[in-house]
């Protein structure tokens, strides 16, 4: 499956992850990600039927009751933004529809 | 000095906090040029506290009293610059601070810096900071390690006694190898992970880097324990890990310690298998009993890391989009146009290799064949080491299979990077605890470590077979040929 690994490929799936590139990026990641993904076929060939997923190795996470706390103020969360307005409360962004 | 010197000479007013924190500035302003462990200083607020500590009456309590401490910069700190070693968070200044930095300053630590480490902790070298590498104390033409580069150079050069990394591979472990300090990867759980900017969160896990077991120690007292911030912080009661490593005179009788010679028939260097070997007899000498142990999925632990935490790394990093902090690329049209410039703009080339593919592998068509694979692939790694102890208590392996590689050495080759990595991403996978404590040097004097690896929750034996192990030798008195003191002016 690696050897279709394509700068296509790379496009689609930049794009999937929102991640503009340049022509040498994907050039570069089209042929390592064909080399790391021929290295991680390796766990293909273990036998896993009947084998549930890890999905996280600590105990079961305990749930916290439901209470209203404290947090980071807005005007604080804010202030970080590139483009805050605490006046209006809201984080500013260039138009969503093109 | 030591951690532990050190908290007992202030609150014996022997020293104050105040000069003893000038020092540790004064020494990061004469060797950070030359080894750039650090990204940011804050030496008002660090002064400042300082003297807060040594006006305070009931001072002599602190277990960390007047303690200067270094924290990898990717731990979030109210007001002292937080970038994670990126771009994209260039000049972020965080709302809050880590629930570790919390814990650290209630226990009278004083917070000197930040320190440099690979891009969001993606990287084995420390060479993946977009604000240049970090070099090793005792080569500096060679790498500390990485991604907890900085936090393990600061250390090894007597900048500070104690620092603190985070470890999802390895970042702890192997930098710690590198640089000939003690570094311990905690289990899963047992120290918050609030306010750690998140990489893999299955993996991830904060901890101490120090130059003795017993500092480590003392740091794990303060640092573990339940936080209603961190769902996956245990609460399960917290053991006295200083008390833990007290020796009863026993020495290691009673402990099994199990060694999984299957793995270390290729790649691992002859200087580093003879330190190894030496270290395994010192623990027989010490009345350890040496079992053989399999880990039989073990070869495939690197790959099943790299699909898991590049999948995860790529949900984690979906949060850099401009909006809400760091950088933002400037003129976009449009919002979509905004988030592909602004992640295209701001990440380096580590960290766009690590989510394209951890978007792949997650991605319709691939999710099964990689990444429910890895997780099922990451069980049967997670019963290799229940069945290995049932017959051992701690699992000792060298942590990494070289000492420090040149800078540039691997940076053109992604999987030879990735297998720095090869015996120290077993215990993220399975959740475990592990530390690394030198284990000698090589014929040109670069250090080399022995890994030790407990079970889940037993953090305490890990730490004082690792104690007893270090007492019995001279390893981690060795320090790197630069200046033991600096000069004051």
């Amino acid at each position: 499956m690696t050897d279709r690994f394509s700068r296509g490929d790379v496009e689609r799936i930049a794009r999937l992850a929102r991640l503009e590139l340049n022509a040498e990026e994907k050039d570069l990641f089209a042929r390592q990600l064909a080399g790391i993904l021929a290295y991680a076929e390796q766990i293909q060939r273990v036998p896993t039927e009947g084998i549930e997923p890890t999905s996280h190795a600590g105990a079961a996470a305990a749930l916290r009751d439901d209470e209203v706390r404290p947090s980071v103020p807005r005007e604080a969360s804010l202030a970080t933004a590139p483009d805050g307005d605490a006046s209006a409360g809201l984080f500013k962004v260039p138009r969503v529809l093109g | 000095m030591r951690a532990s010197e050190i908290r007992d000479a202030v609150a014996r007013r022997q020293a104050s906090a105040v000069d003893i924190c000038r020092a540790a500035l004064d020494r990061i302003a004469a060797l950070n040029p030359q080894l750039n462990a650090f990204r940011a200083i804050a030496p008002e607020r660090a002064l400042a506290r300082a003297a807060e500590l040594d006006a305070r009456v009931d001072r002599a309590n602190l277990p960390l009293l007047g303690v200067p401490v270094a924290l990898k910069d990717n731990l979030c700190t109210r007001g002292i610059a937080t970038t994670a070693s990126s771009r994209i968070l260039e000049g972020y200044l965080p709302p809050y601070d880590a629930t570790v930095v919390e814990r650290l300053e209630a226990a009278g630590a004083v917070i000197v810096g930040k320190t440099n480490c690979d891009e969001f902790a993606m990287g084995s070298s420390t060479e993946n900071s977009a604000f240049g590498p970090t070099r090793n104390p005792w080569a500096l033409d060679r790498t500390p390690g990485g991604s907890s580069g900085g936090s393990a150079a600061a250390v090894a050069a007597g900048i500070v006694p104690l620092a603190l990394g985070s470890d999802t591979g390895g970042s702890i472990r192997q930098p710690a190898a590198l640089c000939g300090v003690i570094g311990f990867k905690p289990s899963y759980g047992r120290v918050s992970r609030y306010g750690l900017i998140a990489f893999a969160s299955s993996l991830d896990q904060i901890g101490p880097i120090a130059t003795t077991v017993a500092d480590a120690a003392m740091a794990m007292d303060v640092l573990a324990g339940h936080d209603p911030k961190d769902s996956t912080a245990s609460a399960a009661p917290v053991p006295n890990f200083a008390h833990a490593l007290t020796d009863n005179g026993d020495g290691l009788r009673g402990v099994r310690v199990g060694v999984p010679r299957h793995l270390f028939s290729e790649g691992v260097d002859a200087d580093v298998m003879a330190a190894f070997e030496a270290a395994i007899d010192v623990t027989r000498d010490r009345g350890a009993e040496i079992v053989d142990v399999a880990l039989p999925h073990s070869p495939q632990a690197i790959p099943v890391y790299y699909v898991i935490a590049t999948a995860e790394a790529s949900a984690n990093l979906a949060r850099y989009d401009g909006v809400r902090f760091g950088y933002r690329a400037p003129d976009a049209r449009t919002l979509v146009d905004m988030y592909e410039r602004t992640r295209g703009a701001g990440f380096g080339r580590e960290v766009k290799r690590r989510i394209i593919l951890g978007t792949y592998v997650l991605s319709a068509g691939y999710y099964d064949a990689y990444y429910r694979q890895a997780q099922q692939v990451r069980t049967l790694i997670r019963g290799d080491y229940e069945t290995a102890f049932a017959g051992a208590d701690v699992i000792a392996m060298p942590t990494s299979p070289t000492a420090a590689f040149a800078l540039g050495e691997r940076t053109e080759d992604p999987v030879q990077m990735y297998l720095s990595d090869v015996f120290t991403v077993g215990a993220n996978l399975a959740g475990l605890p592990a530390v690394t404590v030198p284990c000698g040097l090589t014929a040109s004097r670069l250090p080399i470590g022995l890994q030790l690896t407990g079970r889940s929750m037993d953090d305490a034996t890990v730490l004082r077979v690792a104690d007893i192990y270090e007492r019995a030798t001279p390893w981690s008195n060795e320090r790197p040929p630069i200046p033991a003191s600096t000069p004051s002016h």
